[in-house]
This record gives structure tokens, C-alpha cells and sequence, in this order.
């Protein structure tokens, strides 16, 4: 078996022009799952019988706080393979995650908050999850600040993996420790091992926006990592031709 | 390990650790490294007075902000107290690596062919003792001035003697990674208060026991947790980090 593919992962032109080439294949089929989940979950779903149409707002809050929660394990993961093998690539990727893992994280920050007030009669509570994910906020911010403060990017690439790398072994501390006051927040009701406790008509949509959300992700991951490979790559000659194409 | 070389490990500054001739294992250099930070420290004892001096300040401020009496300041007693510690350590993190990296110390650890992470370890435990320890030792002042009963004076000591090592060694990583930042001590910041979240929950919950007498094993076993699990991964990161900083 070849592993050729492999290795080409490892080169900035190679991968550029991947990243060129799939992003549409991940932005179209995101955009039409995330309007059918709107669709679904907007109109189609029926009002619940305790929340009213409040409820709906799950359908961009839940995605988001996954996402925020995944992207930082892409970030991380992508980190440890470029401190470990010192592949570029790989911390070009993990610099792109960490902007769209931030947004994600304020949205589902923000769409919470907005959902707290009718339902719990504030915009926010030091429930745990809320706090966790405040603190995840936090996490990203500190990575972003570091790498902005480190002119020399490879220094950057690597001080901030470290950063990334040491996140992701405080996020479970971080989270059980936070859990130590009661939970105010629902348990979870999609991602259980038994059935899940919502009606198909509401649950649906809701994993078409997530699935959506994560095709999201990979379109804006690729075309960040383009822009991250132009600004890392802008003396080389091979960027001259593939752009002049 | 004889008795000239570590006072000349402490008066060059450092650069005797690279020394060939002295057939020294990594486990006696971190040794020496050690006892050449504690040396160094007690020759500027100014430098180990300031943050314990905030933490007297910040104590001070929540009597100030809140409310002078006892009962109320009780009740905020654990929090304050924690708080308070957090940015005295943070305050201190600054000296952690700060001189030895602007005089080539750092440089000389990283080439001497030890292991970086003993090295690291030593400077965090020295840091730990001349900073998390007294910092223990004050804690009891500040905590019979936010109104805790005097029964609840030892559990503290031993809340804030385990607290301080995770912030210690939690902060070592922050330290290593802005070394040769300039104008840091934000970033230092928001890069270790996320990190140091636990040790506050668990130190104030540890805290707030003692205060109302209950028994403290489940909370200081936890604050003993994340010691060990800070001192078993917190050096590789930090020297991992100091590595990337020196290149």
C-alpha cells in the first residue's frame, strides 16, 4: 500500500490547491443542509409544550457549542502533529481553527444567553456548561494572543501548540472541576446512548444542523488555511504560479 | 557534590553548570540549580516581599469594598482569600524566568546535556518556596482579617501549601511560553488564570469547609490531585516551552 498521498499533505502547494478544490464540495452541500435544518427546524417543528418557540434557538446553540468544543480538538490535534513531526501544514491548520472556533464559541455563548432570559429569567447563570464553555472562550483567546505577541512564525507555531496541547489536557479539569455547583442546564437530550428524548419532527433538523455546521467548519477551515499559507509562503516562487493559473 | 562548586554555580550566574569536568547526573544538577535559585533569592529579599505585600493589599481591599463587618466578610472570606492569592502568584510568575533568561542562564540549562525538565522542575520548586510557601504562611492573617475562626487556621495553611504548588507549576508553563515576549504580564495572564481555575474552585471550596468546620479530606485530596497530576506533566510542557523560547 502506497502512502504517498500522505506525505504530499505535508507540502504547502499541494495542499493549497487541495484546499482550492474542496472547498466548494464542503460549502454547497453546508449551505443546503444548514437551509433545510432551518426549514425544518423554523417552520416545519411543532412549538414545544413547555418552551413554546423559544426552543427553536437550540438549532443554531446547540451546533455551535459542538463546534466550539470540536473545533478546539481539530486545534489541538492538528498542534500536536505539527509540534511532533514539525510539519507546517499541520500548525498553518491550527493557527486557521482558531478565529472559527472562537466565533462558534461566542455564538453559542450569545444564542445561550439569549435563550436564558425567557426560559430561566436571566441572560446568564454560573451554570456550569455556561462557565466551561466562557473559559473554552478564554482558552482561545489566550491562544490567539500568544501567536499575535511572537513575531517569528515558526516560534509562534510552536509556543502556541505547546499552549494548544496543554489546553486540552485542563479542558476535562477545567469542566468537572466547574461542575462542582449544581447544574442548572438540561442534560443532554440528543447525545444519549439510549433513545433520544426528542420527537423525530424536532431532533431531525437538528442533526442536519450539525451536520451542516460541521461541513461549515471544514469550508471556512480550508479557506483560512489558504490565507494562511499565502501569508506564510508569500516569498516563494510556486505561489507566483499558482496564483498567475 | 562538594561544597566550591555550588558557590561557584551561584556566583558565575550559572554558566559553571555546563562544567565537563564535574561528572553530575541531571537529578544533582537539578540540585544545584535549586540551591543556586533559593541563593540568589535570599541575597534580594525585596524581590520576595512584593507580592506577598499585594496579597495583603488585595485582602485589604475587600473589607474596604464590601463591608467591615465580620459576619458578612465571612462569607466571602474563601473567595477573597483565593483571589487574592491567584494574583500574588501571577505577580510572582513574572521573576520566575525573567533574570536567568536575560543573563543566558536559561541558555547554559537548555546546552549543559541534563535534563531540561529536572532543571525546569528545580527553578519551579524554588519559585514554589520562595513564593507559594510564605504565601501559606500569610494566608492565616489575611483569613483572621476576613473573620475566620482561629479552628480554621490550619485547614487553610493546608488548602493554600497544596494550592500554591499547581499554581506554581500551572504558571510555569505560562512563564516559559512569554519568555522573550516584550510587555507580557497580560498575556501572562490570560494565559494562566484559565488554566489555574480549578485550584481556585477547590482551594475556596477547601476553604470555605474550614471556615464552617466540616471535614476537609474530600477537598484537600482533590487539591492534592491536581498537584501531582501539575507535577507530573506541568515540567515537560514548561521545558518544552522554555526550549521553544530560546530558539
Amino acid at each position: 500500500m502506497s502512502f504517498t498521498w500522505f506525505h504530499r499533505l505535508g507540502s504547502p502547494p499541494y495542499v493549497y490547491a487541495l484546499a482550492q478544490r474542496l472547498t466548494p464540495w464542503l460549502a454547497w452541500p453546508a449551505a443546503l443542509l444548514i437551509l433545510a435544518g432551518l426549514w425544518g427546524g423554523l417552520v416545519l417543528a411543532p412549538p414545544d409544550y413547555q418552551q413554546g418557540d423559544g426552543f427553536r434557538i437550540i438549532y443554531v446553540h446547540a451546533p455551535s457549542a459542538w463546534m466550539s468544543l470540536m473545533v478546539y480538538t481539530t486545534m489541538a490535534a492538528a498542534a500536536a502533529v505539527g509540534l511532533i513531526w514539525r510539519i507546517k501544514v499541520a500548525h498553518a491548520v491550527a493557527a486557521a481553527c482558531a478565529p472559527i472556533g472562537a466565533s462558534f464559541t461566542v455564538a453559542a455563548l450569545v444564542t445561550g444567553s439569549l435563550w436564558g432570559q425567557p426560559m430561566w429569567g436571566t441572560y446568564w447563570q454560573w451554570d456550569p456548561r455556561l462557565t466551561s464553555e466562557l473559559v473554552l472562550l478564554f482558552l482561545y483567546l489566550g491562544y490567539m494572543g500568544l501567536r499575535a505577541g511572537i513575531e517569528d512564525t515558526q516560534r509562534a507555531d510552536r509556543a502556541s501548540a505547546v499552549l494548544a496541547v496543554v489546553g486540552v489536557v485542563n479542558v476535562p479539569v477545567i469542566h468537572y472541576s466547574v461542575t462542582w455547583w449544581n447544574s442548572l442546564h438540561q442534560a443532554p437530550s440528543v447525545m444519549r446512548l439510549a433513545k433520544p428524548t426528542m420527537a423525530a419532527s424536532m431532533l431531525v433538523p437538528l442533526l442536519l444542523m450539525l451536520a451542516g455546521f460541521t461541513l461549515l467548519f471544514g469550508a471556512l477551515l480550508l479557506v483560512r488555511l489558504r490565507a494562511e499559507i499565502l501569508a506564510r509562503e508569500r516569498a516563494n516562487p510556486w505561489l507566483k504560479e499558482a496564483l498567475a493559473r | 557534590m562538594s561544597a566550591p562548586a555550588v558557590t561557584s554555580l551561584a556566583n558565575a550566574g550559572g554558566t559553571a553548570l555546563a562544567a565537563e569536568a564535574l561528572p553530575v547526573t541531571s537529578l544533582a544538577a537539578a540540585g544545584l540549580a535549586l540551591r543556586r535559585d533559593l541563593t540568589l533569592a535570599l541575597r534580594k529579599p525585596a524581590q520576595l516581599i512584593q507580592p506577598l505585600t499585594f496579597f495583603a493589599l488585595v485582602t485589604m481591599l475587600f473589607p474596604l469594598a464590601i463591608s467591615p463587618q465580620l459576619s458578612q466578610l465571612r462569607q466571602v472570606a474563601p473567595g477573597a482569600l483565593w483571589a487574592a492569592a491567584l494574583l500574588a502568584s501571577l505577580l510572582a510568575l513574572e521573576f520566575l524566568f525573567r533574570d536567568d533568561s536575560q543573563d543566558g542562564t536559561l541558555e547554559q540549562y537548555a546546552l549543559s546535556g541534563k535534563s531540561l525538565t529536572a532543571l525546569i522542575f528545580a527553578k519551579t520548586l524554588a519559585h514554589w518556596l520562595l513564593t507559594g510557601v510564605p504565601l501559606a504562611l500569610m494566608a492565616p492573617l489575611a483569613a483572621i482579617a476576613l473573620g475566620a475562626p482561629t479552628a480554621a487556621l490550619p485547614g487553610i495553611i493546608a488548602a493554600v501549601v497544596l494550592g500554591s504548588v499547581s499554581l506554581s507549576l500551572v504558571g510555569s508553563i505560562g512563564a516559559a511560553l512569554t519568555l522573550n515576549i516584550k510587555r507580557s504580564s497580560a498575556l501572562l495572564s490570560l494565559l494562566t488564570l484559565p488554566l489555574s481555575l480549578p485550584v481556585l474552585i477547590f482551594g475556596a471550596r477547601a476553604t470555605q469547609v474550614a471556615i464552617s468546620g466540616g471535614s476537609l479530606i474530600a477537598p484537600l485530596e482533590l487539591l492534592g490531585a491536581l498537584a501531582v497530576l501539575g507535577v507530573t506533566l506541568a515540567p515537560l510542557a514548561a521545558a518544552a516551552a522554555v526550549r521553544i523560547s530560546l530558539e
